[in-house]
């Protein structure tokens, strides 16, 4: 393997590192140069994806650290496409204050986010994990006026270094019962092994870490106040990006690394393994996320705790098992996230223009930014899993998958569950549509939100995402037959 | 070419949504006829031998992997349900003439709601008929909430909650269907043999699910406070047509999928229609607000319709649906009296009120179109109601001729209740001197006249009832073979 070759394998990610390091420097030399600066990090990002699609179809390198697989490739792109809708919104915000650091640290995150969605070894894995986590920290505390913007990045922090410790011990342990990082070698170490309690140890350990990474309750706390302290295109990428690579990672970890201790989690039919543990994240989550949700008054907290539901909903997935079960898990969790991107990208605005994001400075939106309005519309009501929209199709395609895999539907009452919880759930996106729609606004915001230049941007970035939430919900084919291709 | 339903109304929606203002109204009336016309050239067209089946019109691949298709199909019950339909949006449209708040939005989601309609009666594929299910629920929560009346918000967020609940019912008995039938294609899931043990419990969730849409007692709730919240439109399309997607969607998803299902449970749906029929009925005879009173008078109608499939054979069912269709031109007309020219005018339905203001004699035309939808109501021979429901009680006598003594005390408590609010709103004796305080609107010369587009759908819809009630068979002919072909009834 010469080095030259290993640069072409890794040719995306080695152009998201340089642009990231251009856009450093023409923070440094030009302080106000915003737009040039996002310029070149979206042309960096077109550039990347472009280098994906050249790659050969299939590699593996040193063991799994480098893989790339038309599913690596798929995901790497929706990343690389998260990051770019991101950078849009960040063109939104008043008083971006150090532009280049900001651009980069996003670029970084992405080049984590790819690390992990492209890496089947375990300490790849958690070098990726870190790349995103300690880029994530800054972004989050990013907006130095903003006292909560302080509190989101602190807890995030904290809480974050605590669950990377968590993930690394189980990852040494894991690695101290099998002797390998490899997931493939894993899993086929594991399939001839018994399980042995240190092992399960190593295990637990590991899953903990995940579902502080995608907010599963009651590994949640950090999110409510990251989404609302963060600045807005942190908090969207916190919710988006992040969230995608680490359920392709954990999926791929838990049905390659650890398949063989697959378990059972039917009701009454429970049998030890990683998938009643999942489901009990799931149902907890789910739970939590949605009763504690309907109590809210601020958006950015709502979807904070829809969030934690909507983990639980995509875990129902992996709980599945199977090849549906992923691809299922996969799609819903990319429609969340492409629709959580244009949530916070409305939520940006209106923050911009009232100053707050609490239900009143929704009120009236409908008459005073009718697009706005109807993207955000269409934002909620695929997150509540209201047909045409994605949101509906991937729930549909996640409760079938799991049903699909156990005889006797005995995963009937983990999709009972969401289905409950998607019932309160729309109880408050309904609140927020209701502040938007049908509630007045108040005197003092009652002035049309003007059409400036980067204004002009966030209404088309917000536009294209709600097309394409309903695009992937009336022809969910186009990413369901994707995704599900790729999986081997 | 019935297909085209559907997309012609979507599209009128758009439409709606992005042409100026003044076109907004135009738009929802011509995309409503050319429905309705499109409904009616098939009725005309389509010979009755081609209705008995379930016959596919389009067939297209939309998520292979899942099996799903866009598959719609016709037969003579989703025909007449889809002629219901573009009736009752005509004279919807044509009785919000005069909406101004919000124009374009208002027909945007009354056209979405329309079209949905559309969609579920004429779906084969039980995705695709879900799809267009939940589509309904959000509009009307829009339509309520926006630009209801009396306690909107809550009205809104009640019937929107209760539809997700039961949509949430239905989720589950279509994921059962689905995982376990191997396939969405109604028709073949309606010859696939599900295990009785499955039956025993799909059945059950999967037809509570749409019969909360369709006002089963106990669930039935959501109903008289929607429509009393709703504005006319909105009353109008909810108990013209939104609740026969919960019975229709009983009927050729629930009871006929699950056939042993439903022969287990078919004595408790009679029980609960019954109680529904008697209890809704009781309950609008002490109603004071009047939208009140036609709100539980459509429960206890709908209970006649859930009575009919409870009888499981052809004559009940025919007459359920024939019901379906009676009930949708009736009510539409009794809230289009009450909400549109008698709330609008007077700005009260509280019957107290109006039996001082002598309704009679300022609106003549309201007066006698309120006495046909009355009388049409009351299940007077001649009118549409009379036929449906004689049809049912004969059907029931076969299967349960105890809840047919029951049912005819409960039509007794109908007449009483409907004659009650005509006597109270339009011939009210009292004096106006002591009841009216504010004096505005108690001068009967006051009130505007009955506008064209109101008369127009005023007449509409008396005249479908009418003809209906006179020639049963024009509907009957085509409902009955496509009944006997449904599995539940051997």
């Amino acid at each position: 393997m010469s080095y030259l070759e290993l640069l072409k394998l890794a040719s995306p990610e080695a152009v998201v590192v340089l642009t990231a390091l251009v856009v450093l420097s023409i923070g440094l030399l030009a302080r106000r140069a915003v737009s040039a600066c996002a310029f070149v990090a979206c042309l960096g990002l077109i550039i990347s994806i472009g280098a994906i699609l050249l790659l050969p179809s299939n590699k593996t390198l040193f063991g799994g650290m480098l893989v790339i697989s038309p599913l690596t490739s798929l995901f790497k792109i929706i990343c690389l496409a998260l990051a770019f809708f991101t950078i849009l919104l960040t063109q939104a915000e008043k008083s971006a204050r150090h532009p280049g650091e900001y651009l980069a640290l996003i670029l970084l995150a992405t080049v984590g986010l790819m690390l992990l969605v492209g890496s089947e070894e375990l300490l790849m894995i958690f070098i990726g994990l870190e790349l995103l986590g300690l880029s994530l920290y800054v972004m989050a505390a990013f907006d130095k006026t903003d006292v909560r913007s302080a509190e989101a990045g602190l807890k995030y922090f904290l809480f974050g270094s605590i669950s990377s410790a968590f993930t690394l011990f189980g990852i040494s342990l894991i690695y101290g019962m099998t002797g390998t990082t490899g997931l493939a070698q894993i899993g086929a170490k594991l399939a001839t092994t018994t399980v042995q309690p240190l092992l399960a140890i190593g295990i637990i350990m590991t899953l903990v870490g995940f579902a502080f990474k995608i907010a599963a309750a009651p590994f949640h706390l950090w999110a409510p106040d990251a989404y609302q302290g963060a600045p807005v295109p942190s908090a969207a990428f916190i919710a988006s990006g992040s969230k995608v690579a680490s359920f392709v990672v954990l999926g791929k970890i838990v049905l390659i690394g650890f398949a063989p201790l697959h378990g059972g989690a039917g009701w009454h039919a429970m049998q030890a393994g990683w998938s009643p543990m999942l489901a009990a994240l799931a149902a907890l989550s789910i739970v939590i996320g949605n009763l504690v949700a309907l109590a809210q008054s601020n958006v950015r907290r709502l979807l904070a705790y829809s969030a934690v539901a909507h983990a639980g909903y995509t875990l129902i997935g992996f709980v599945a098992g199977d090849r549906e079960g992923f691809s299922a898990a996969l799609f819903y969790t990319t429609v969340y996230a492409i629709t959580l991107v244009g949530a916070f990208g409305v939520v940006g605005v209106v923050r911009r223009e009232t100053g707050g994001d609490d239900f009143p400075n929704f009120f009236g939106l409908a008459s005073r930014s009718p697009l706005l309005a109807g993207c955000m519309a269409v934002f909620m009501l695929s997150l509540a899993g209201i047909p045409p929209l994605a949101g509906f199709f991937g729930k549909f395609y996640l409760f079938s998958a799991a049903l699909h895999a156990d005889a006797n539907h005995a995963l009937l009452w983990l999709v009972a569950l969401g289905l409950v919880g998607s019932f309160v759930s729309l109880y408050y996106y309904l609140l927020v549509l209701k502040a938007i729609f049908v509630d007045a606004p108040s005197l003092a915001l009652a002035r049309p939100i003007d059409r400036m230049p980067s204004d002009f941007l966030q209404q088309a970035t917000v536009t294209i995402l709600a097309a394409a939430v309903v695009y992937l919900g009336v022809l969910p084919n186009v990413l369901a037959s994707r995704i599900l291709a790729a999986i081997p | 070419m019935i297909a085209w339903t559907i997309y012609l109304t979507f599209a009128g929606a758009v439409l709606v949504l992005l042409l100026p203002r003044s076109f907004a109204r135009w738009i929802a009336v011509l995309t409503t006829i050319g429905g309705l016309a499109l409904g009616a050239t098939v009725f005309v067209s389509t010979p009755i031998a081609d209705l008995t089946q379930f016959t596919t019109i389009t067939r297209v691949p939309w998520v292979p992997a899942l099996g799903m298709n866009y598959h719609l199909a016709l037969d003579g019950v989703s025909l007449t349900m889809v002629l219901v339909t573009g009736i009752s949006a005509v004279s919807t449209v044509l009785f919000s003439w005069d909406v101004e708040h919000r124009q374009n939005e208002f027909f945007f989601w009354l056209l979405l709601v329309v079209a949905g309609c559309y969609g579920v009666f004429l779906s084969a594929d039980l995705f695709l008929l879900f799809v267009f299910y939940e589509l309904v629920i959000v509009p009307k929560y829009f339509l309520i909430a926006i630009f209801g009346s009396t306690n909107k918000e809550y009205g809104a967020m009640k019937l929107t909650l209760y539809s997700f609940f039961g949509g949430m019912f239905v989720f589950v008995g279509v994921l059962v269907a689905y995982v376990s039938g191997g396939s969405l294609d109604l028709n073949q899931l309606s010859q696939f043999e599900f295990s009785p043990q499955l039956q025993s419990w799909a059945f059950p969730v999967l037809f509570l699910g749409f019969a909360v849409l369709a006002g089963l007692w106990p669930l039935h709730t959501w109903a008289p406070t929607g429509h009393a919240a709703a504005p006319t439109a909105g009353s109008m399309l909810l108990a013209g047509i939104v609740m026969k997607l919960g019975s229709y969607g009983a009927l050729r998803v629930a009871m006929n999928l699950f056939p042993q299902g439903f022969q287990m449970w078919s004595k408790w749906i009679a029980v609960f229609a019954v109680i529904g029929i008697v209890y809704a009925a009781a309950v609008a005879l002490r109603q004071r607000d009047l939208k009140f009173v036609i709100g539980y008078s459509s429960v206890s109608h709908m209970g006649f319709v859930l009575l009919g499939f409870a009888t499981a054979n052809a004559l009940g069912v025919s007459g359920a649906v024939l019901q379906m269709f009676s009930h949708g031109v009736i009510a539409a007309l009794l809230f289009a009296v009450a909400g549109r020219m008698i709330y609008r005018r007077t700005h009260t339905r509280q019957l107290d009120a109006l039996s001082g203001m002598n309704l009679s004699r300022a609106m003549p035309f309201a007066a006698f179109t309120f006495v046909v939808a009355a009388a049409a109501s009351m299940g007077i021979p001649g009118f549409s109601g009379f036929a449906a429901e004689i049809t049912i009680l004969i059907g029931a006598w076969k299967t349960y001729p105890v809840a047919v003594w029951i049912v005819g005390a409960g039509i007794v408590l109908v007449a009483a209740f409907t004659l009650r609010a005509l006597k109270l709103s339009f011939f009210g004796e009292k004096d106006s001197e002591g009841e009216i305080t504010d004096g505005t609107t108690s001068n009967r010369e006051e009130f505007n006249p009955i506008t064209i587009p109101e008369k127009i759908g005023a007449c509409m819809l008396m005249l479908t009832t009418l003809a209906i009630g006179v020639y049963p068979k024009l509907l009957l002919d085509r409902i009955m073979p496509a009944v006997e072909t449904m599995r539940f009834l051997k």
